[in-house]
This record gives structure tokens, C-alpha cells and sequence, in this order.
């Protein structure tokens, strides 16, 4: 598939307005400008288009939820990229800026909004000052601001920058630090929809998912779904990372199997190595087999096999991956980000932190695996925002299918995985 | 005596809260141009909900001091009409707030499972050796602190390594790393290499 959102991506200077102008950019807005915003609506849900940030809920039915009666109503782009494995959203915003700014723009047209802001996590200030220069030239030309194009059709677009938490990429979690406050997620309902932003209706939408409405309103919902399997249209960025020839960004169908995304585009396992196991979308889904990746790498899919496409971020481990480390690693990360907002994330990520460290350095009973099951199932499906089964999962899936090698940890008192990059001492210290 | 059959009383262990008291620094204003970024910034959100402005507020104040002061988030507090409080509050949850004083250059390093599985442990292990300190601390002539940080979002280029909350060394290899250290020390934050999506340069 020609690669749609990030065709230029490679090329010098393609985040600047003039190249953006001379590639058919703003061409998706002005087009947009002259439908209605319900029409506009109408279209998105007709392609199908699904959130790209993890969930993969419809764009256009979220769109339609937003209260058309409160006002004022507003646009939160969630570009806190945070998932471990996910770096997707950096390549757009630093190499496209602009297709962001239009997706913005077409989105509060068909809402109703005259602010988006986006939500950039504090990590990606280079990619922050590209986008505020940029802003700054489409502010001058007339795209974003006042009046925009002639139109009548006021809309600013804001860059809000946060400071260093993985909780803020949940959507009312985003909202609460868009206040000024901690970024800890609300009760739902009520949903954005209805009550989000400052308590007016806000639609919160992913980076990714924006970037798709310009080609959408140019080229009809049927180009979109086309270019897809059914359900799962559109263009995809998937993010390969781990022990990969060439990691990277890579922009494909949704028909693309998981097997060629690694093995060709990825350009498969590095030398010598072979395949062990496979994270498909982002840290917080179940691991699949080197048997399981002959399916396509659609929501639908990878949901059947057992696992979730999430944020895309596929994280490739090859047989030096010790699978009680690797769970550890993870639940460190789950620890350290809880926004300790319910208890049984905030305790229980702490305790099967300490489960996993007892068994990883030898300290280990085998009551301790059942255990890490019983907290992982205590803490899943039981707090407010998703984190909870995000954090469960590593452990859940590493002993749901290498089990054995928790009992040799526990047995030999050691870690008997050679691997060729870790180092002696595991330096997981202070933040 | 103990309040609970099960609990020693040891008042080192359990009456002390953890919460640690926050360094009150010097008596803190903003600088006339940090003043009017402020002013500017809180321009983009509604009137009545200047709060929203907090995290933009700490940066400039950690921008000013290096870390964020007790006073500088009174300041803070007061230009925003939250409570000091409020402001501890958020400041507190966000990891790329200092609030202590940290080294001129502060190393980040990516440690999440992508970066792991690339050979960040080692590269913590070697700016560690090189610095002479663990994580979490200052080297004694105050120029580098040693932090380890969740995933940063450049995974393809694992590991990664960021400076002073912005700018970022990628591919980072035990000797790139004892190399940079130099290269720091001799030219400061120009020495580190940037993001690679940059095909500019």
C-alpha cells in the first residue's frame, strides 16, 4: 500500500507550510468547510474510521455522542504518546505537523468546536517547538485562527505541554491535567462527550486518528474502507521495535499479517537469534507465539487471537528474553506510572512488582506464581480506567505462557536465560 | 505502648509520614520575560480557568531555579489563585519536575522494555561507573544527576538517553555514553545528537 499520512515523512523539510501547501495540504479542510458539520460527521462514521490511540472506537459515533446543545464544545487531541512500544504519533507531529493542525480544524468544524488543543506529552519538547512554529506560520496564512480561509469559521488550535505521565493518555485522566490538575481519570459516565473539558462536551481524539480525516473527506468513506479489512479500514501506522534487523515506523494495511510486518518490513529477528515471543500493541496486551502472527494486524484480529492491536506498538523478543525479566521490567513501569487514584492498581502493582523481583533474583517459593495470578486477576476489570488491566497483564500472560520458566527461576534459584545485553546488576533504581 | 497488638511502636518506622518537606529555596519572582510568557500562555485558556496554566507555570520556574522551590510554587500559587497546596499537589505527580536541586545536566535514561531489550541496563551501568554515582544522585562537582526514565516514545532508536528534559541522544551504547560525558563537559548541551527524524541537518 502507497503510504498515505506518512508518504513525505523522509523527506527534508516536509513539516513546513510550503511543502505541506504544494502536497495538497488544507485541500482536505476547504473541502470541509463547504459541508455541513453533520454531513462531515456522517462521512467519518461511513468510513468506519477507528481510534487509533488503542481502543479503537469509532471516531464518527464518538463525534455523534458529543451534546450539539452546550456550548462552548471542544477538541482534546491526545498526542501523550506514552505507551512503552509506541512511536507513531512522534513521526507525524515532528515530520507532518500540518495534516495534525487540518485534522484538528476538520474535527471542530464537524463538532462544533472553536478550541483543540493537543495534549503533548513534556518528553516531546523537540517535537513541541516544531509543532509551535509551525502553528505560528498557519496562524499567519490565515489556516488556524480568525476567519479562517474566508469562511467565517473561527477555531484556535492550542499546544498544551505535559510533564511526565503516563496516566495522562487516558482520556479524562488528559482531561484532569489539561485543568491543571493530577492526571488522575474520572468516574465515567458522565463521558467526555457530555461533560469533558472545563465540564463541556469534548470529543478526545488521538494524533493518529486526525491525520486520517484529510484523506478521508478528500477520497469518500469507500476509498477508506477499502483499503482495509472489513471493519478495519484505512491507512496504519505500526511501530516495531526490540530485537528487530530495522525497527521503525512502518505504514501499512490492516490486512498486513503480524509475521510480515516483523519479518519484512522489520526485516525479521536479529542474526542468530530466533523469534520468542511477540507484544502487538503496546506493553499493555498479551503476549502471541511466533505460531500466532499468521493473522492480519487489524483490531478485529489480533482481538480473536487472543491479544489486542492496541496503540500498534509491536515489541519483538528473541530467545535471550527471559520472560520473568521482561514481565518485571514492565511491572516497574506500571508501578512507577499508577496514578494511585484505586487501590487495587496502586497496592497491587506494587505487590506484583515485589513478586516478580523475588522470583527474578532467585528469592522465589512456587506459591509465588500463583500468587502473581490471584493479585493480576484482582487488580484487572476492578479500577476505573483501564490502567488496572494494563498492569495485570504482563504478569498474567508472561506466566500464562512461560510458566516453566518462573518454576526454573523459583528451582535453580537463578536466572538461567543468557542474554548478550543485559547488564550484571539490574540497575532499576530512583526516578 | 502500641495501639494495635500487631504493631510495635517504633516511632521511626511507623509515626513518620513519608512525605518529604519541600526545599524552600530563595525568595522567588519571575523575571520580567518569564512573566510575560505566563501572561501570554494563560491568554490560550479560558478566563476563569487559569489553573490550566500550572504545568507551563513549574516549568518556568523550574527553568529559573533549576528545581522547583517552595517559594517558587507559592508564587506560582498566587499568580494562578490555586493554594500552595494545589500546586505541591500537581507538581509532585509529574516526573519531570526536579524538586530538588539537580545537576546542570541531568541524564535520563529510557528503561522501559523496548530500550531494556536494546541495552539500556548497561548503558546506566556505564554512566554510572563513568559518573561515580547510582541512580537518582548528583555527581559531587554538581554537573550531571543519573535518572532512569519510562518510555520515551523513540523505541526504533532504543536506547534512548534525554538531557535536561529535551534533548535527545539516541543509540545510546555504554561508550557513546562515556563519550558523551566528555563531549558535555567540554561543550555542553550542544555535544548531544538530537532526534534522528531530523533529516534536515
Amino acid at each position: 500500500m502507497e503510504p498515505i499520512l506518512t508518504k513525505y515523512v523522509r523527506e527534508p523539510n516536509s513539516f513546513t507550510l510550503d511543502f505541506y501547501l504544494k502536497h495538497q495540504g488544507y485541500d482536505g479542510l476547504k473541502k470541509t468547510l463547504g459541508m455541513k458539520p453533520n454531513d462531515v460527521i456522517e462521512l467519518v462514521k461511513a468510513s468506519g474510521l477507528r481510534g487509533r490511540g488503542g481502543a479503537g472506537f469509532p471516531t464518527g459515533l464518538k463525534w455523534q455522542f458529543v451534546d450539539k446543545k452546550a456550548e462552548p464544545r471542544y477538541i482534546a487531541c491526545n498526542a501523550d504518546e506514552s505507551e512503552p512500544g509506541t512511536f507513531k504519533d512522534h513521526v507525524l507531529m515532528e515530520r507532518n505537523p500540518h495534516l495534525l493542525f487540518e485534522g484538528c480544524l476538520i474535527g471542530c468544524w464537524a463538532i462544533g468546536a472553536k478550541v483543540a488543543y493537543i495534549y503533548i506529552r513534556g518528553e516531546f519538547f523537540h517535537v513541541q517547538r516544531i509543532l509551535e512554529a509551525e502553528l505560528a506560520n498557519a496562524y499567519k496564512q490565515g489556516y488556524v485562527g480568525k476567519n479562517i480561509l474566508g469562511t467565517g469559521f473561527d477555531c484556535d488550535i492550542v499546544i498544551h505541554r505535559g510533564a511526565g505521565a503516563y496516566e495522562a493518555g487516558e482520556e479524562t485522566a488528559l482531561i484532569e491535567s489539561l485543568e491543571g490538575k493530577r492526571a488522575q481519570p474520572r468516574i465515567k459516565p458522565p463521558f467526555p462527550a457530555v461533560a469533558g473539558l472545563y465540564n463541556k462536551p469534548t470529543a478526545v481524539n488521538n494524533v493518529e486518528t486526525l491525520c486520517n480525516l484529510p484523506a478521508i473527506v478528500m477520497n469518500g468513506a469507500e476509498w477508506f474502507t477499502s483499503l482495509g479489512p472489513e471493519k478495519n479500514g484505512g491507512p496504519k501506522l505500526f511501530c516495531v521495535s526490540g530485537h528487530v534487523k530495522k525497527p521503525g515506523v512502518f505504514e501499512a494495511s490492516m490486512k498486513t499479517t503480524l509475521r510480515e510486518l516483523i519479518f519484512d518490513y522489520a526485516g525479521g529477528i536479529r542474526d542468530g537469534h530466533k523469534l520468542k515471543a511477540v507484544i502487538p500493541g503496546g506493553s499493555s496486551v498479551p503476549i502471541l507465539l511466533p505460531d500466532q502472527l499468521d493473522i492480519p494486524a487489524s483490531f478485529d484480529d489480533v482481538q480473536k487471537a487472543g491479544s489486542m492491536l492496541g496503540s500498534a506498538g509491536i515489541i519483538v523478543m528473541d530467545e535471550t528474553t527471559c520472560m520473568v525479566w521482561a514481565a518485571r521490567n514492565l511491572l516497574y513501569f506500571y508501578k512507577h506510572e499508577s496514578c494511585g487514584k484505586c487501590t487495587p492498581c496502586r497496592e497491587g502493582g506494587d505487590w506484583l512488582y515485589k513478586i516478580l523481583t523475588r522470583i527474578d533474583s532467585g528469592e522465589g517459593e512456587m506459591r509465588d506464581i500463583d500468587l502473581l495470578v490471584s493479585v493480576g486477576n484482582n487488580i484487572a476489570g476492578k479500577t476505573l480506567c483501564a490502567f488496572g488491566d494494563a498492569a495485570a497483564t504482563p504478569a498474567l500472560t508472561t506466566v500464562k505462557h512461560f510458566r516453566a520458566e518462573f518454576e526454573a527461576h523459583v528451582r535453580e534459584g537463578r536466572c538461567t536465560v543468557p542474554s548478550d545485553w543485559r547488564a550484571s546488576r539490574t540497575p532499576v533504581g530512583a526516578h | 505502648m502500641s495501639f494495635h497488638p500487631l504493631m510495635v511502636y517504633d516511632p521511626a518506622r511507623f509515626q513518620k509520614s513519608e512525605r518529604s518537606r519541600l526545599d524552600e529555596g530563595q525568595p522567588f519572582e519571575f523575571t520580567r520575560e518569564r512573566r510575560a510568557i505566563l501572561d501570554d500562555m494563560l491568554t490560550k485558556y479560558p478566563s476563569d480557568q487559569k489553573r490550566s496554566a500550572v504545568l507551563g507555570a513549574l516549568y518556568l520556574v523550574q527553568e529559573q531555579e533549576g528545581y522547583l522551590t517552595a517559594s517558587g510554587m507559592r508564587h506560582v500559587a498566587g499568580i494562578l489563585d490555586m493554594t500552595p497546596a494545589e500546586v505541591e499537589d500537581v507538581a509532585t505527580y509529574y516526573v519531570m519536575f526536579f524538586k530538588e536541586r539537580v545537576g546542570k545536566y541531568v541524564l535520563q535514561v529510557c528503561r522501559t522494555l523496548s530500550c531494556a531489550l536494546g541495552g539500556a541496563e548497561r548503558v546506566t551501568e556505564a554512566l554510572s561507573d563513568k559518573l561515580g554515582i547510582k541512580v537518582g544522585e548528583t555527581d559531587p562537582s554538581g554537573m550531571f544527576t543519573l535518572l532512569e526514565f519510562e518510555c520515551l516514545g523513540a523505541c526504533d532508536r532504543a536506547p534512548v538517553v534525554m538531557v535536561n528534559n529535551e534533548l535527545w541522544h539516541e543509540k545510546a551504547t555504554p561508550e557513546s555514553c562515556s563519550k558523551l560525558v566528555d563531549d558535555i563537559k567540554a561543550r555542553g548541551g550542544a555535544a548531544v545528537s538530537g532526534c534522528h527524524l531530523n533529516v534536515e541537518k
